[in-house]
């Protein structure tokens, strides 16, 4: 754990985004999480991010349940509006805060006990409704707040820290999210920051539901032989599909992987995604066939990672509702209120 | 046989099958003779179905405007064989009996003290019509024409509302039309017209409107600045959702784009509904929810967190029975205790009570303003009497030099030359803090919104001088509140009254005809209109200045009651309640009977004089 306080000066030659930003602008309070928890990489990777891509910190509105999760949003961004709703609720929330204002970037962090278990409803309507999000799971198939019960995506056979066995399926959040028409769906590993952040930018670009589910051991709970949710255990079943090398307009990101077949995929706002495949037999543009490749290679105790699916066409909650482009909560009296002679004709319309 | 004689004051009740087609005639009869100058009240007595139960219509005619239930039936309109007995049962002595004669019923079936009168409504329609559903749907236009006849209306009244209805629908105008004929020209030929009651053109609707509560909440959300909504469909808070919908369609289009003005979210559930509800208001948008009882229960976590992080959210709660399986088609005011309290930990909320469709509008507009204000969930407080049921009210009416008070939000240019924000700082001393929204300043203005861990500037705190100062702060904002919300309405009896009364909501009609009728009786009432939470002051003088207070209440429990005693410090003995809760909409016959029964049984009699007085 983590109690001594940042220092608040920065070196004077770190270098500035074209927004003028320091990477250390982009990072929010001390973390309170045990040392070497998962999350805490997984804020790390958002503070790069964010950063490389030139954001400015007060457009971003970050969103949570509750959970050792939902407490990270509190650790990066700290010049972001934060909400640290409701366990399991955080989707609803997030839907509502992106209805008032179109213009922000929501992200929208959870963990697999709040959207897996209390969460899954919410979790499953938002990616139905296509929102403008990033919404990351940082799953480590356990409660870790309430130290160590399973949670609704422990593996079925893996074994908690005091060894009881998990008898449940485990539910399958990226094949979830497939079914379920989320636009982007991804999945890494917290140990693996160069293959994370690439794909948190991927999806901050992507404008519609983004899902990232993020395996991130928990180092206190659930991080011993017989876990399916350990390092040790994820290094040796990762199933790195692509690397997300590149994104149009954007400084190059380096990855130090083999160099594969590139793909180019082309968003509905003209941004261009660059993957770079180290699996030749999956397509990432088919819904349909990623979840087969995913359910081929999870029966093979393969955890499979990288931009997974990506639906280039995607379209928003605001498209499907036809809003106006001006955020909702920047109308006036003037645009709102019809105004006594319509209330006149009404009044009518009712003798 | 004694026959019930009145002109424009007397009770119609149809007694129908639902799915039928009957709805909308009932109301052509109804807003018939509302166009005839004569207030009339109608309600939709329904079952928790869609085709096949039974269903009822009651109307009352009332030339001197009282719009609650009156109680008992003068003419039914016989048209559901299933409930048959029970609809002749309710009939008053020397009232009327109209039914479909085409198939004879044994003379048991009858009852000797009222006037039957027997039209062959289905034999004149298989005559008439070969389409099964058009002999269904023009059955029902035939007896609102026989009833035309039979109740001495102006036909004329009806046609015009047919030719408003099928503007550019000539044929469907021309068969309701021949429809109307039939019936009426049946009855004159072959039935005695009129009866003895009889409607007679008045004036006495003037310039008032008709309209159900909820779509006049619906249009106060529309004038209010609502552009989020949230929701999930409960009987009967589904028809409010539903006319936002439609007013802002109509009303909240961009002119050049056709663009809406506002977002509308069907929820999975109410606990989505309210949360998508409560991130709109964190946002800065003016948004709402719109339920009943069992969606508030479901909403409790939610509404505590909004309490807390002080988060403007307008909740319109429907009342009906409850549970969830309840009585979710009968009305009642049995959620006011599980709103005002909504939540875990120490919470309490402000609520509205409108009395009819046109407080449902005003209320719903002023709920916005209150929950931005003060940073806080409002609660609309109307239920299915007032939600369902097409009501004569006062005309709209909106001041369009009003602003909307878009309460305390600190903007860019007041962080900027330096302004001290602290989310839970209390500067202005009325417990209402500054807000920032989400993208105002890069620099400064954010903050991390949570439940009560924090301390006045949102800095994480479990401390506990933090957690009591926050929560004291809140109290000292519910006082402000007390000011704000819409303030008590007195009626003074005529002459000195020992009594008082208490009411609020949908009890409001029976209300007023009642302490009409108990001043006729001599017994003189002061009453007081409950129309917010927290209780103005003025509530509890009025309690004090009379030794008994009658607390008139649609619920069991003594809701609003247990309420003045606990926040008012009051004395529970000088609160007598009238309670109300079957599930039918409370009558004036009622709340005269208990009233005058109670200071009957305690008014010391003078022997000398014998006379009783109140």
């Amino acid at each position: 754990m983590t109690y001594i306080a940042k220092p608040k000066l920065h070196h004077p030659a770190l270098t500035k985004n074209s927004v003028g930003y320091t990477r250390r602008d982009y990072e929010g309070k001390i973390s309170t999480l045990c040392a070497g928890c998962g999350h805490d990489s997984i804020s790390a990777a958002v503070v790069q991010a964010c950063w490389e891509l030139d954001i400015q910190p007060h457009r971003v509105a970050k969103l949570s349940g509750i959970g050792c999760s939902s407490k990270t949003p509190d650790y990066f961004l700290g010049n972001s509006h934060g909400f640290n709703s409701v366990h399991g609720r955080m989707p609803s929330v997030l839907t509502g805060a992106n209805l008032a204002n179109r213009e922000l970037i929501y992200m929208g962090v959870s963990g697999d006990g709040d959207s897996a278990s209390i969460g899954i409803g919410q979790f499953a309507h938002a990616m139905r409704r296509g929102i403008n999000m990033v919404y990351i799971v940082e799953n480590n198939g356990v409660y870790g707040l309430t130290k160590g019960q399973f949670s609704a995506t422990a593996d079925k056979g893996s074994k908690s820290k005091r060894g009881i066995v998990n008898s449940d399926e485990p539910l399958d959040m990226i094949g979830m999210a497939l079914l379920l028409g989320a636009t982007y769906v991804a999945r890494s590993f917290s140990g693996d920051k160069k293959q994370l952040v690439p794909l948190i930018k991927g999806a901050i670009e992507h404008k519609g539901a983004a899902f990232i589910d993020v395996v991130s051991p928990c180092v206190a709970f659930n991080n011993h032989a017989g876990s399916t949710k350990s390092y040790e255990y994820v290094r040796q079943h990762n199933e790195a599909v692509n690397r997300l090398d590149f994104i149009e307009g954007r400084e190059e990101i380096t990855a130090d992987y083999a160099p594969g077949e590139v793909v180019n995929v082309t968003q509905h706002d003209g941004s261009v995604l660059r993957l770079r495949k180290l699996s030749a037999d999956h397509d990432p543009t088919d819904r349909i066939k990623t979840m087969n490749y995913v359910q081929e290679h999870a029966a093979k105790g393969e955890v499979v990672t990288g931009l997974l699916f990506i639906d280039p066409s995607a379209v928003d909650m605001h498209e499907h509702l036809n809003t106006v482009a001006t955020p909702l909560n920047q109308l006036t009296a003037k645009e709102l209120c019809p105004g006594t002679p319509a209330l006149e004709r009404i009044n009518a319309g009712l003798r | 046989m004694k026959q019930i004689s009145a002109i424009n004051d007397f009770v119609v009740k149809f007694a129908n099958v639902n799915g039928s087609g009957s709805a909308s005639a009932n109301e052509l009869f109804a807003r018939a003779i509302l166009r005839m100058g004569v207030p009339v009240s109608p309600r939709n007595i329904f079952p928790s179905n869609i085709q096949g139960l039974p269903t009822w219509y009651e109307v009352r005619v009332t030339e001197s405007g009282y719009l609650g239930r009156r109680g008992g039936v003068d003419l039914m309109v016989a048209m559901n064989p299933q409930t048959w007995d029970k609809d002749v049962q309710e009939i008053q002595a020397g009232g009327y009996l109209f039914y479909d004669n085409s198939k004879p019923l044994p003379k048991s079936k009858f009852r000797d003290d009222i006037n039957v009168i027997g039209m062959p409504l289905t034999e004149i329609c298989n005559s008439t019509y070969s389409d099964p559903r058009q002999r269904q749907l023009f059955k029902n236009i035939i007896y609102v024409g026989a009833l035309s006849a039979l109740l001495d209306m102006d036909p004329a009244a009806i046609e015009k509302l047919f030719t408003e209805q099928y503007k550019g629908k000539e044929a469907l105008l021309q068969s309701n039309f021949k429809a109307l004929k039939l019936g009426r020209d049946y009855a004159l030929q072959n039935l005695q017209c009129p009866l003895g009651i009889k409607v007679r053109r008045a004036d006495n609707v003037g310039d008032k409107i008709f309209i159900d509560g909820n779509s006049a909440a619906a249009l106060g959300a529309v004038y209010g600045g609502a552009t989020v909504c949230a929701w999930y469909p409960i009987t009967p808070s589904s028809s409010l959702a539903e006319s936002f919908i439609g007013y802002c369609q109509r009303l909240r289009k961009e002119p050049d784009s056709g663009k809406a003005r506002y977002a509308i979210i069907q929820g999975e559930d109410e606990l989505a509904s309210v949360g998508i509800t409560i991130g709109a208001g964190w946002n800065g948008s003016r948004s709402f929810t719109t339920t009943s009882g069992p969606g508030i229960s479901l909403m409790n976590e939610f509404i505590g967190l909004a309490y807390f992080a002080e988060i403007p959210v307008v909740l319109i709660d429907v009342q009906r029975g409850g549970p969830s399986t309840g009585m979710p088609t009968r009305t009642q005011q049995s959620d006011v205790l599980s709103c005002a309290y909504a939540s875990h930990g120490d919470t309490k909320h402000v609520l509205l009570f409108p009395e009819d469709p046109k407080e449902c509008f005003d209320m719903t507009a002023q709920a916005f303003d209150l929950a931005e204000r003060l940073q806080t969930p409002v609660f609309v407080m109307t239920d299915l009497d007032i939600g369902m049921n097409t009501r004569l009210c006062a005309p709209f009416q909106w001041d369009d030099s009003k602003a909307y008070d878009r309460g305390k939000v600190m903007t860019y240019e007041a962080l900027e030359a330096g302004a001290d924000f602290g989310r839970y700082n209390d500067v202005d001393g009325d417990g209402i803090p500054y807000r920032t929204y989400p993208g105002t300043h890069p620099q400064l203005g954010a903050y991390f919104t949570r439940g009560t861990t924090k301390d006045r500037y949102a800095r994480y705190s479990e401390t506990g001088p933090d957690y009591v100062e926050n929560v004291t702060r809140l109290l000292r904002k519910f006082e402000t509140a007390k000011t704000m919300v819409p303030q008590p309405v007195l009626r003074q009896a005529k002459e000195p009254a020992r009594y008082g009364a208490l009411y609020y909501g949908s009890t409001s009609p029976a209300m007023q005809e009642a302490l009409d009728v108990l001043a006729e009786q001599g017994i003189h009432v002061n009453a007081m209109r409950i129309r917010g939470f927290p209780f103005a002051d003025e509530i509890n003088e009025f309690i004090a200045a009379h030794p008994g207070v009658f607390v008139v209440e649609q619920n069991r429990d003594a809701q609003v009651k247990g309420m003045l005693v606990n926040e008012g410090q009051i004395d529970p003995k000088r609160l007598i309640s009238v309670l109300h809760y079957d599930g039918t909409p409370i009558t004036a016959r009622f709340i005269v009977d208990h009233i005058s029964k109670h200071i009957a049984a305690h008014t010391v009699v003078p022997i000398k004089t014998g006379r009783v007085s109140a």
